[in-house]
Formats: C-alpha cells, structure tokens, sequence
C-alpha cells in the first residue's frame, strides 16, 4: 500500500520534469520545481512510516524551508531588482 | 518589551520544531532566539500588547475552523475544473477593497486568499487587493468584494485589530 | 495499521496527482500556480495529518503537526511572490481571460515614481 503511494508520488515528480523540460517559459519551470519541492516533503512523510528512520520528518522540515528560500530567490530575480533591494 | 516577545515567540518555534528536552538542546535555542531577537528586533513592528490578549485566541480559532472548511470546498471546484475536459476556466485579475487597516491583518487576509483555491493575491497597493481569479463569475465589484473576502474579513477585524 | 491515516494518505496523493494534472493541462503561468500550489499544498499537507494520526502525540507526530502551518505559510508566500514577479516580468495573461485591472496601476507606478523598474 504505502509502496504503490510512494511511487504514485515519485510519478507526479516526473510530471513535474516534463514540463520543466518543455516549459515554454522561464516561469514555468519555476512553478514546476517549486511543486517539485513539495512533493518531496509528502515523499519524507510517507518514507517514515515506510522505513521508520524518524529523523526523515526533520529532513521534511529543513526542505520546506529550503525550498521556501530559493523560490523566493527566483521571484525576485524575476522582478529585475538585485539580491539587497 | 517588543524584544522580549519576540524572543519568546522565537524560543517557542523552537523548541516546537526541535521537540527535545536536553539541557544543551535548550541553551543552542536560546541563543539562537536571543542573536534573532537582537537583529530582527528593530523590524518587529506589531503591537506587542495584542498577543496577551486570550480572547484573541478564541477567535483565531474560530478563524481556523472555517478557513480549513473553505480550503477543502474551493479545493475540490479546482480539482473539478482541471478534470472536467472542456476546462470551464475564465481568468482574470479583480480590485478588492479592504476595510482592514492593520499591515499584519492584511498580511493575513491574502495569505488567507492565496490559499482558498480559485484566488491568488498579486499585489497590495494601499487599500486595493489586486486578485487573479480563475473563474470570473461577475463583473460587479460589489459582488465579487463580497465572495471573496467577506467571510474572512470580520473575523480577521476582531483577532487583529 | 490505523484505517483513518491511510484514507488521509489516500486522498493527499489524489489531491497532488490533480495539481500535477492541473499544471501539465492550464494554458498560462498564473492558471497553473492556481491548480498547482494550492492542491499539492493540500494533498502534502493531508499527508502530514495522516502521520500526525498514526503516531499521535510523540516526536515524530508533533513534528509532522507543527510542518503544516509551515508548509502553508511557506508555499502561499512562494506563490505570491511568483505571480507578482512573472507579472513585472512581463508574462502575459492567457488571451481569453475577461479583466485585467492591475495593468493601469502597475503602469502608473512606473511612471510616477519608479518603484517597479
């Protein structure tokens, strides 16, 4: 069960790969990698149950905001202002 | 004072995401939380008085219920239309004029907008919520005002101000 | 295994494969942040509560509890501030889209002040 799910999730990833690659702009990409993020938390949350290894949710954790903090990065490069604006 | 409450709120998370109760687990965060506090103090510019207030709490409670109730209704209109083959999409950016006059509150209030599905804040300038919605149901901004923000607005008006 | 947490498990994962459905099939950029972020942000986030179900009130579910509003916080933010940033950027709005009333203002801002180059 929890396998079939884990790999439903990795599926949905390589979705989000696809239109990264055919993307036809550069803010498409973006949105796709910053689903892509989220989806990896689910996958942690689910691969804790599946492995038992607990230190896996603080990874979740740790990715939300990393994750949070290069889309935020992007964005405002998009607005063409520099980084300390 | 503004300083102490945000230590406290910081030293809270803290602990709250370390989840340990070791004596050196607690002296890392209150460093941690006394180095954020001095930095980021000067930028806390909330009324510090408010978090004291325990009727607050119950309202934001209140608050909670029916955002996550809202959350799952508007969800499942979104699964709806990206399943459905024809796509009954039609898009558009809409003003909003708020009543709230707090930055906290309408910090909130789009936050709270971006995360109902078929809504998306674009910008704040002044008063005006500038909205993308992904079903234009009336032009009249009355009507709209009221479909989007009107269930959360009077909530937010006595948790924040 | 606890019934509740697999259906919550269940139904986070369908919720994801609509987002990630909704961002292959909506035309333009602002369509698929709609569909996207806010039912992948759902579907993870009825992930987390399933693992805060099976494991309750121990480490691992405080955790999972307290990842939540971070995750909605975080990703709403994110969203945000990429609408904003494709739109200065210059992504047009789909063709059939019915109003656009942010144009004047983002306009005028330009050239009263130059607050948005």
């Amino acid at each position: 069960m929890l396998d079939i799910l884990i790999y439903i999730l990795m599926g949905l990833g390589f979705l989000c790969f696809i239109r990264v690659v055919i993307g036809p702009t550069m803010v498409d990409r973006m949105v796709a990698i910053d689903i892509f993020g989220i989806l990896v938390v689910g996958i942690c949350a689910l691969l804790v149950l599946k492995s038992g290894r607990t230190f896996l949710i603080d990874v979740a954790i740790a990715w939300i905001m990393l994750s949070f903090i290069g889309t935020i990065t992007l964005a405002k490069y998009l607005t063409g202002k520099k980084l300390d604006e | 004072m503004r300083y102490l409450t945000l230590f406290i709120i910081m030293f809270l998370l803290w602990m709250l995401i370390t989840l340990n109760l070791a004596l050196s687990n607690i002296i890392v965060g209150l460093v941690a939380a006394l180095i954020t506090a001095l930095v980021f103090g000067s930028q806390f510019k909330l009324n510090w008085k408010k978090f004291y207030n325990p009727l607050r709490y119950i309202w934001l409670l209140i608050y909670i219920i029916v955002f996550v109730w809202e959350c799952i209704k508007a969800n499942f209109d979104v699964a709806f239309r990206v399943l459905s083959p024809k796509m009954p999409i039609k898009p558009g950016i809409v003003k909003v004029r708020t009543k709230l006059k707090t930055s906290f509150a309408r910090v909130i209030l789009a936050n709270s907008i971006t995360m109902t599905p078929g809504t998306i804040t674009v910008d704040v300038i002044d008063d005006d919520l500038f909205i993308h919605w992904i079903y234009v149901s009336s032009k009249d901004s009355k009507i709209y005002t009221k479909k989007i923000i009107g269930r959360f607005e009077k909530l937010l008006k006595r948790i924040f101000e | 295994m606890n019934t509740i947490s697999i259906i919550l498990f269940i139904v986070g994962a369908a919720f994801d494969l609509f987002g990630c459905i909704g961002l292959l099939r909506l035309p333009d950029v602002y369509n698929k942040l709609q569909s996207a972020t806010k039912s992948v942000t759902l579907g993870t986030c009825s992930i987390l509560l399933g693992l805060f179900i099976h494991y309750g009130f121990t480490a691992v579910g405080l955790k999972a509890l307290i990842a939540i509003p971070i995750l909605f916080f975080t990703s709403t933010v994110a969203a945000h501030a990429l609408v904003r940033g494709s739109y200065l950027f210059g992504v047009k709005l789909w063709d059939k889209s019915v109003i656009d009333d942010y144009k004047k203002v983002v306009q005028i801002s330009t050239e009263g002040k130059e607050v948005e180059k």
